[in-house]
């Protein structure tokens, strides 16, 4: 099967005023968001306890609130996760006490209220409980827990920031290298308007903004940027190869040259983006759901944004012959 | 002759692949019930130990797959959980106290490829299950104790080189003052430490002040100390951890102040969070009886001496000098007391606590010695809002709380000596945990627990399940795409990436690196971009073909010009993933290892190993037309 039977002809550095607004719309929107809302920052950034809990039968967050504040905690958040017998309960870091305690806390005080309490258990098996004299599976299993400390929220904003502008920079040095300073230039805008409307969308959207959404942000960016190398990859070769046109048509034919290959590899990344999304469980969902508007947006701008920078920055023919090249060609003249 | 494979690409090939499926292979195999005996205490095992449970074994008539001895201790692997259960059980009862016994999963796959260094991928916990814990050593604690010491050593060092003093102090900041008596000896005082205490350095002191010496602990020596405390701390942690009988903990040190602790398998945390974080130790004081109580409550209490309480809050009169300490106990068994049936702790002691305590004791029947029981807990300090309150450097305010709790003050009826019991312990578990303590040796400084990550086996085993899901489906649906949309090429392409991810595996068993749920999700992810590098020649390919070249012509001009594309596009994702790698933690790294791999194994299967395939279908002879 063949969906492109011939070179497209369309002509994609024309229609750039009309992307440079849709572009410059989306990322206002998302520097607003990002400025107004904010990230909904999960607990690996601001610190704090998230326990998940699996009941033996379907139970009701408003109970489990009550339970914790007969018990003296009155700050959680008790939500459901996924099914009506899996609750999540989130804790602020609270220093009263020492704070890794809290979650062995919560757990030990939802079970004592189903008079139940943790006992010896296998490895690998289901939590056993002491309930009534005798050991059985516990009705509260504990699922997951995780506490970060203050300090290790914020060195990991810190880092992670960091983390993101060091790959910008590595990917700066090495398309300059490989190609030429308005490619390296444009490509890394390419890269931050992926990244301000990834961000944007998150804010919007509120979803939470957690590690693995992190990393799936600097997983766009190694996307986006493959994406854009290869259409630049094909205008650096038209530029040798053509004699004739201007800047403006070797790119646009260069960008219609790739457009099947660009179009294909975002479909097969698609369909298994989509697929964590849909079989990936709770936990990868967020990280699912950034790749899925990274890849779009890391498509669009391959073609809308990195090209027409290059050619914004005034790239000509001379820019792109190698330096070898000329030498011999300065044999050849009589 | 062009399209044609030189031997040696395909030895290359066959070079890469072989191994590869040697390492992916132990990965089929599953996990059997196991156990695994390591040496109490750091003890080591050998081939002695492995025949004496091997003994132990046949003569339970219990059956058993595989015993094998390794760095890691002595494995056992049974057919059934109650084989399992049944070994421990007669292990620990015929044993003895030298080995710590633990329950756990051990490869199935067979010995020949154990043997060959091929082992399974190694899990991480949120695949496992288990409890991950960072912890963080307060080394300002570290550096108050260092200082209290050099404090009481200028006073020696000051009081036999016969100078007069008014005050020696150290402040918060880390600074140590002397007053002198006389600016005359001012000279001479410096002259004294810089010889008998080099690890302190002269700071400046207060204008015009002849008296005044400020000194401060000097760059190498708190380097020193910190390094010290660090070592110490991971040493004492490693001990407790062998006492909770866990398989394969982690003990690692992070960074300069940082401790990871990973306990597969654990799923009381409450329990390893109270044995690894606490810094508990004894302390033997004798009961102040010459002084009334109620005085002392009353306000008069005399020098010499401080009001302590129980558990219960009754207070108790005890002089302050201590006896001796949790140092001097060399070992501590948990027991029921074959008279009251309460639980108690058995204690040993040191050449020199026992000395000290035949000595105290025997000069003291009929009177009261207390046994005080002391731990240091470093607590944030919040704000009325709950927010952790910072200082001028953004670092997170800490306050000590030092517990100091008398468990019991019994009357010394005889000369003590060696050995010893403690009673008044609330419950069994209580006397176990603290006689762990007690055996595991005290922390160099204060260490919290500032991350906690645990994965109950349920939701570790959905992870498990729901990550290969995700790859399965991927993949097939990847694969189907592929055959549809370039035919016979994309079946090539498939045959790639399926060698893709067995390579992936291979090499992830091979490095032992973690996979994680993220480093799962990035095979997911690069099946899907893996076929990037076939779309490229395969478009490229098609190009030619639209351009006029014959099909042979294509194929070779397809894959020489997509080449150095790959490579960039390549070259720059394995940038961002080596960052990610840098920048991450536990599950992150996961993902990035993942990832990085992926990109390397791909432009191998995607390039060679399809070139390969293709010129062996079409190559040399002449072809009409591509079935692409």
């Amino acid at each position: 099967m063949e969906i492109f039977k011939k070179v497209t002809q369309v002509d994609f550095l024309g229609k750039r005023q009309l992307a440079l607004i849709f572009s410059f719309v989306l990322i206002l929107t998302s520097i607003v968001s990002l400025g107004v809302r904010g990230l909904n920052f999960g607990i690996d950034f601001t610190g704090g306890t998230l326990v998940e809990l699996s009941y033996s039968d379907p139970v009701n967050p408003t109970e489990v609130r009550g339970v914790l504040n007969q018990a003296g905690i009155d700050d959680a958040i008790v939500q459901y996760f996924g099914t009506s017998r899996d609750i999540m309960i989130r804790l602020p870091v609270d220093a009263d006490k020492a704070s890794a305690d809290q979650s062995s806390e919560v757990v030990r005080i939802l079970r004592e209220a189903r008079s139940e309490s943790l006992t010896e258990s296998p490895e690998g098996g289901m939590q056993r409980c002491v309930i009534a004299g005798a050991v059985s599976d516990c009705h509260v299993q504990m699922r997951r827990v995780e506490f970060v400390g203050p300090q290790v929220g914020d060195e990991l904003t810190e880092k992670g920031g960091l983390a993101m502008l060091y790959a910008l920079i590595g990917i700066l040095i090495y398309v300059a290298f490989r190609f030429e300073w308005r490619f390296a230039v444009g490509s890394v805008l390419a890269l931050v308007h992926d990244v301000l409307i990834t961000l944007g969308c998150f804010s919007l959207l509120a979803l939470e903004f957690s590690l693995p959404v992190l990393a799936a942000v600097l997983a766009v960016i190694g996307y986006s940027l493959n994406d854009t190398i290869v259409v630049f990859d094909r205008i650096r070769d038209n530029f040798r190869k053509m004699r004739k046109g201007l800047p403006s048509e070797i790119m646009n034919r260069s960008i219609n040259e790739t457009l099947p290959r660009t179009v294909l590899t975002s479909l097969t990344t698609l369909l298994v983006v989509l697929t964590l999304l849909l079989v990936g469980g709770e936990i990868i969902k967020g990280f699912a759901i950034a790749l899925l508007i990274g890849v779009v947006i890391g498509t669009y701008s391959s073609i809308f944004v990195a090209s027409p920078s290059v050619l914004v920055l005034g790239i000509s023919r001379e820019d792109m012959l190698p330096v070898v090249k000329e030498g011999a060609e300065g044999d050849s003249t009589p | 002759m062009r399209n044609h494979t030189p031997w040696w690409k395909w030895l290359i090939i066959a070079a890469v692949i072989l191994p590869g499926a040697l390492y992916a292979l132990p990965n089929l195999f599953g996990d059997s019930p196991g156990i695994q005996l390591r040496g109490a205490r750091g003890g080591e095992l050998g081939t002695e130990q492995l025949a004496e449970i091997q003994r132990v074994l046949d003569e339970s008539k219990i059956k058993y797959d595989a015993l094998t001895l390794d760095e890691q201790g002595i494995r056992v692997r049974f057919p059934s959980t109650d084989a399992q259960l049944q070994a421990r059980d007669s292990l620990e009862l015929r044993l003895g106290s030298g080995y710590t016994i633990a329950l756990t999963l051990i490869p199935a796959a067979p010995q020949w490829l154990a043997q060959a260094g091929a082992v399974p991928m190694y899990l991480g916990l949120d695949l496992r299950g288990g409890v991950h814990f960072l912890l963080e050593v307060d080394m300002a604690s570290a550096q108050s104790r260092a200082e209290d010491r050099y404090v009481s050593d200028l006073r020696t060092t000051l009081r036999e080189a016969k100078i007069r003093y008014r005050e020696i102090s150290r402040d918060a900041n880390g600074l140590i003052g002397i007053t002198l008596r006389e600016s005359a000896e001012r000279d001479a005082a410096l002259k004294v430490i810089g010889k008998e205490i080099p690890g302190l350095e002269v700071r400046p002191s207060g204008e015009g002040s002849t008296v005044d010496i400020r000194l401060a602990l000097a760059q190498a020596e708190l380097d020193a100390l910190f390094k010290f405390a660090l070592e110490q701390n991971i040493t004492a942690l490693r001990n407790r951890v062998d006492e909770l009988g866990v398989a394969e903990p982690v003990v690692q040190q992070q960074g300069d102040r940082r401790i990871v602790v990973q306990l597969p398998g654990v799923q009381d945390t409450a329990r390893a969070k109270r044995i690894l974080g606490r810094t508990a130790t004894l302390e033997m004081m004798m009961v102040d009886e010459e002084h009334s109580l109620e005085a002392a409550l009353g306000g008069k209490v005399p020098t010499g001496s401080k009001i302590y309480r129980f558990r219960d809050d009754r207070p108790i009169l005890l002089e302050k000098r201590v006896i001796y300490s949790g140092e001097n106990i060399v070992d501590a068994a948990a027991s029921i007391d074959t008279q009251s049936g309460g639980p108690i702790v058995s204690i040993t002691l040191d050449a020199i606590g026992a000395r000290i305590n035949q000595n105290i004791t025997g000069k003291n029947i009929g009177k009261r010695m207390a046994v005080l029981y002391i731990e240091n807990r470093s607590v944030i300090q919040t704000d009325a809002q709950g927010q952790a309150l910072r200082d001028a450097k953004g670092q997170v305010t800490r306050t000590k709380q030092r517990i100091e709790e008398v468990i019991t003050a019994p009357v010394i009826r005889d000369q003590l000596g060696k050995r010893f019991q403690i009673e008044g312990l609330d419950s069994v578990i209580e006397a176990r945990d603290l006689a762990l303590m007690l055996r595991a040796g005290s922390l160099a400084a204060p260490v919290e627990i500032i991350e906690e990550r645990t994965v109950g086996p349920s939701l570790g085993q959905a992870n498990i399940s729901e990550g290969f899901r995700s790859v399965v489906i991927g993949f097939v649906l990847v694969l189907v795409f592929m055959a549809f949309y370039y035919r016979f090429f994309g079946l090539v392409a498939n045959l790639a990436l399926a060698l893709n991810l067995v390579l992936i595996v291979a090499v992830l068993s091979l490095l032992q690196a973690t996979l994680t749920l993220p480093g799962v999700a990035g095979i997911v992810l690069t099946v899907g971009m893996a076929v990037d590098a076939n779309v490229l020649i395969f478009e490229r390919i098609r190009e030619e073909i639209r351009n006029g070249s014959t099909p042979q012509a294509s194929i070779f001009t397809g894959y020489e010009r997509a080449f150095s594309t790959i490579i960039d596009a390549n070259v720059t994702t394995l940038i961002a993933a080596i960052v990610l790698f840098n920048f991450g933690t536990g599950p992150i790294k996961g993902f990035a290892v993942t990832l990085s791999i992926g990109i390397i194994t791909s432009m191998f299967t995607a390039i060679l190993v399809t070139r390969a395939l293709i010129n062996f279908f079409y190559g040399g002879k002449r072809v009409k037309s591509l079935a692409i």
